[in-house]
């Protein structure tokens, strides 16, 4: 690259007005999209104030979000923190849709600005664009008239059926929220714009054939008992995901508590991915502001004071604590995801010999950018780790694993970073990013239609890690209640079939009517 | 590329949320700021605060795998000499080897901070002035506005429009003012024999006669205005003085030698739990401060709270003092009395006899409510029983039995002053939630 250096920086001190963002985003925008070839959807900056970024916190970040108490909690506990200093809040928020609206603080510097809108408005938004799991469950397009609807009808729903029955039923769709997603791409990608459209056209179909008559008509003699293979078929059964599965055939709810159980669920499911790839997310946005702040400081477009301040707050959010620092709460998806990434950027420039035995496909590739933005398209998290963790990294970082058996009184180092640790190393962490094993696996596997109609409940349990039993217990009140009859949920050992042990609840007769 | 300042947007998205986040854990934090108010100096009562509820009260749960239990492996950076197949101690808490540090606040408790006035809402709650009865209308305070008919002249924003209308049109029909559909008739057919071609005999006749018209609607139009400022009318309002209940509250405290510190303490707080929950839930409550020794002295907040006199005991000298005032400043005619007492009970027996009938005679006839709270030692909340009553209370005893407006109780502890306020001062057919 020739380096041509610009006559003046952008700016100089830390005030910045709108002009100034301007004149930032468009020296940024060559670099991202003519020199990294980014590829992204298109930004609208929102500048807010500490007090709204508050809000947004406490609504998962989005712009919009239905009235629920757990908002509430989650911001006093947020606006206590940040009033005693405690935690600061974050630069930025970045919304995955079409715009991507990046939410920008008021109180940042013009040094601070320019990172954020390297970060969110082109690496975060490139990724929410290319990353195959948003593209695959995901609607950018479609989420905030989908939050707009979602807000609009359980308002509604409150105006007619008041406040607590819509609470109890979001109370226990929130306890459910994380069995609430489709692991498994099987069923078409949502299209959240239509889904308004559809319960509209419902709601609007009920109505016209509704007629009181039908009330009247004797209920005819009992269909026969059909076989078990049968029903469970018919069902759907084994459902992984239980807010489906109630939605569809819960007996006792009405329509409007089986569209707030699937508002909540199509939330959730738009958040699935967010989850799964947290560090190559991270990681996507911290290489890319990386890469454009330092351009950005070779052509003289920002003061060596001001790349000081972008490399203090930068080495702040790349630390990784080592385990017995006393800050250790696990790995930083931002040194994580931004370790890894930089290691590859060294093995496609300069390669050893190990690593050409190791990444044959990318050593000495040369340029860095082409090979990242496959895998930013490529990959999540648990795929990512386990295919680019380095021998080189892991001695780095001096990774070492710890096996911690049930039946035995210390714990074994299992692994280090030696040629026979590396491989068990990188599967061990790799596993760690693998919801599908970090999450309980729990199914939906019968029920006793023609009898009491008891819901079964199963959870494989993993490596002999049950279920919390306290939490368990609740949300099993919140399931018998959505259910309307007993649920059972047994939790049975994925290798042996032995039933380990066995939670019941019972629905709480005041709760649905 | 779009910038938007979204600054100026209305804040306070999450005020609902918060709203019923407060609302779920009522109970909880009712119960947090009662017990939160007696660890608090007198100054910073009614102080924002931060307050401490339960996790479970408000926990939100999930299915998730137990943090014990199973076999569980972890890989962490950072090793130093851990050589693979070393054995470690397992960690206390049994739990991987994953330090926890760093989560923050402890799983048990959950903190946040309530604004001043939640704080307030929350603990004035349900509060009231027994008996409240003696209304008037009182000079310049003015309470309602109300609709008062329409007026020719007003502010804008009070135009009345369809009253306005109809003068206006009832104007233009008595003025026969021609409709636009007239004008147009006669547009129509000008043109129809303008457009003819070739003419009719009489064509230029009636053309003349029909532009004529058409000038003459015309200027008519113009004439009369469609609406014009004479059609203009307004709502119109009025104030109407509403009466007032105006009540004055007379805080007498002993603040004689007997009086430990600590009792000091407990009837200052009473007192001040009696102010803040005057000076916000009524408008128009004056409180007189007395308090006494041998002396009696009208004194200002600040002295007494905050003053430290001390001297001998005369009950009776803060009753006259108090019947003083009534007759300079508040008539019990205007006014509604009530009269709340702190003392530790200790007086002299001669003067018994006089605070009694001063009570009986004088007080209580013009008094909605007053209030009598004994104050005791800390240690001695155990051991006091009926053998051990103080000489006013033995004095006050009957007085209470007596009058249904006469109330006494006795507190020893800060932990108490709260309940007992709350129950002289509880909305009548509220049942007490939580003490």
């Amino acid at each position: 690259m020739t380096a041509k250096l610009a006559n003046a920086p952008l700016f100089t001190g830390s005030d910045w007005d709108f002009g100034l963002i301007n004149r930032i985003y468009e020296a940024i925008e060559p670099i991202a999209l003519k020199e990294m070839k980014l590829d992204i959807y298109p930004n609208q900056i929102e500048i807010i104030s500490a007090e709204q970024m508050l809000d947004a916190y406490s609504s998962i970040g989005m712009p919009l979000f239905y009235k629920h108490w757990s908002f509430g909690k989650q911001f006093v506990t947020n606006e206590m923190m940040y009033r005693k200093g405690l935690r600061g809040l974050a630069y930025e928020l970045v919304i995955n849709s079409d715009p991507c609206i990046n939410y920008l603080m008021q109180e940042n510097s013009a040094t601070m600005q320019t990172l954020v809108i390297a970060h969110a408005a082109f690496g975060h938004n490139h990724f929410f664009k290319n990353n195959y799991v948003f593209k695959q469950w995901t609607d950018a397009e479609g989420i905030l008239d989908y939050l707009e609807f979602a807000k609009r009808y359980i308002a509604q729903c409150e105006e007619r059926y008041g406040q607590l029955p819509v609470e109890r039923v979001l109370d226990a769709a929130h306890a459910l929220m994380n069995q609430g997603v489709h692991r498994y791409p099987r069923i078409r990608p949502r299209d959240l714009k239509s889904e308004a459209a559809r319960e509209a056209e419902r709601q609007a179909y009920r109505d016209r054939i509704y007629d009181d008559l039908w009330r009247t008509i004797p209920v005819g003699a009992k269909a026969d008992a059909v076989p078990g293979d049968a029903r469970r078929e018919a069902l759907g059964l084994p459902q992984e995901n239980i807010l489906y599965f109630l939605e569809k055939t819960g007996p006792r709810l009405e329509s409007w508590q089986r569209e707030i159980l699937r508002i909540v669920r199509l939330i959730a499911q738009y958040f699935y991915p967010q989850r799964q790839t947290k560090a190559m997310n991270e990681g996507c946005a911290t290489f890319t502001h990386y890469r454009i702040m330092t351009t950005l400081h070779e052509r003289g477009l920002i003061t060596d004071g001001a790349f000081l301040e972008f490399i203090q707050s930068h080495t702040g959010v790349v630390y990784q604590p080592t385990y017995d620092s006393g800050h250790f709460g696990g790995f930083n998806p931002y040194a994580l995801g931004f370790g890894i990434m930089s290691d590859i950027e060294r093995i496609c420039r300069e390669p050893t010999e190990e690593d050409r035995e190791w990444f044959p496909e990318i050593a000495g590739a040369g340029d860095a950018v082409e090979v990242l933005k496959d895998i930013w398209a490529n990959y999540r998290d648990e795929s990512f780790v386990s295919q680019f963790l380095s021998p080189h990294l892991i001695r780095q970082w001096r990774l070492f694993k710890i096996m911690d058996k049930a039946g035995e009184s210390e714990l074994r180092v299992d692994a280090i970073h030696d040629e026979r640790g590396y491989r068990r190393i990188r599967r061990s962490l790799a596993r760690e990013y693998d919801i599908g094993r970090q999450e309980p696996d729990i199914q939906v596997v019968d029920v006793d239609l023609a009898g009491d109609r008891r819901l079964i409940v199963e959870h494989a349990v993993m490596d002999g890690v049950q279920l919390d039993p306290g939490d368990a217990a609740m949300v099993l009140q919140n399931l018998a209640n959505l259910w309307g009859y007993e649920v059972v949920l047994k939790e049975i050992d994925s290798e042996t079939r032995k039933e380990l042990k066995s939670h019941s609840g019972n629905p709480n007769p005041a709760w649905l009517r | 590329m779009h910038i938007v300042d979204r600054r100026l947007n209305p804040g306070g998205k999450s005020l609902v949320n918060r709203q019923r986040f407060l609302r779920r854990a009522r109970a909880y934090v009712q119960q947090a700021v009662r017990d939160s108010l007696k660890d608090r100096s007198i100054k910073d009562l009614d102080k924002e605060g931060q307050i401490t509820i339960q996790r479970d009260a408000i926990h939100e749960p999930t299915l998730h795998r137990a943090a014990q239990g199973g076999n569980r492996e972890r890989v962490f950076p950072g090793n130093h000499d851990y050589m693979e197949g070393d054995k470690i101690k397992r960690p206390d808490g049994g739990q991987g080897a994953g330090s926890q540090a760093g989560q923050g606040e402890g799983n048990d408790d959950f903190q946040f901070a309530l604004s001043r006035e939640e704080f307030l809402g929350l603990f004035l709650d349900d509060l009231e002035l027994p008996d409240l009865a003696k209304r008037r209308l009182i000079g310049g305070a003015v309470d309602g506005i109300r609709r008062a008919g329409y007026s020719v002249v007003g502010n804008p924003s009070n135009l009345s429009v369809p009253r306005t209308m109809q003068r206006a049109m009832s104007r233009r029909i008595a003025l026969r003012r021609p409709k636009g559909a007239d004008l147009e008739k006669v547009e129509a057919e000008i043109a129809l024999i303008e457009a003819r071609d070739p003419p009719l005999p009489d064509d230029a006749v009636r053309l003349e006669a029909l532009r004529e018209e058409r000038s003459h609607i015309i200027r008519r139009r113009n004439l009369i205005a469609y609406i014009d400022p004479v059609d203009l009318r307004y709502r119109r309002f009025e104030t109407v003085p509403k009466p007032v209940a105006q009540a004055v509250m007379f805080c007498l405290m002993d603040v004689s030698g007997s009086m430990t510190e600590h009792m000091k303490d407990l009837a200052k707080r009473f007192f001040a739990l009696l102010h803040l929950f005057l000076t916000r839930c009524y408008e128009h409550v004056e409180v007189v401060f007395i308090h006494h020794t041998d002396r009696a002295a009208e004194v200002d907040e600040q002295t007494f709270f905050y003053s430290t006199v001390t001297g001998g005991t005369l009950v009776s000298s803060a009753l006259d003092k108090l019947m003083e005032v009534v007759k300079e400043r508040y008539r019990p005619d205007d006014w509604n009395i009530y009269v709340a007492q702190a003392s530790d009970g200790d007086t002299m027996q001669s003067d018994n006899g006089r605070v009694v009938s001063l009570m009986n005679d004088e007080i209580l006839p013009i008094s909605q409510y007053v209030a009598y709270l004994e104050v005791g030692r800390e240690e001695f909340a155990d051991i006091e029983t009926v053998g051990t009553m103080t000489g006013l209370w033995q004095a006050y005893a009957p007085v209470s039995e007596a009058n249904r407006n006469f109330v006494m109780r006795k507190v020893h502890h800060r932990r108490e002053i709260y309940p007992v306020f709350r129950e002289l001062f509880q909305r009548k057919g509220v049942a007490e939630r939580s003490a």
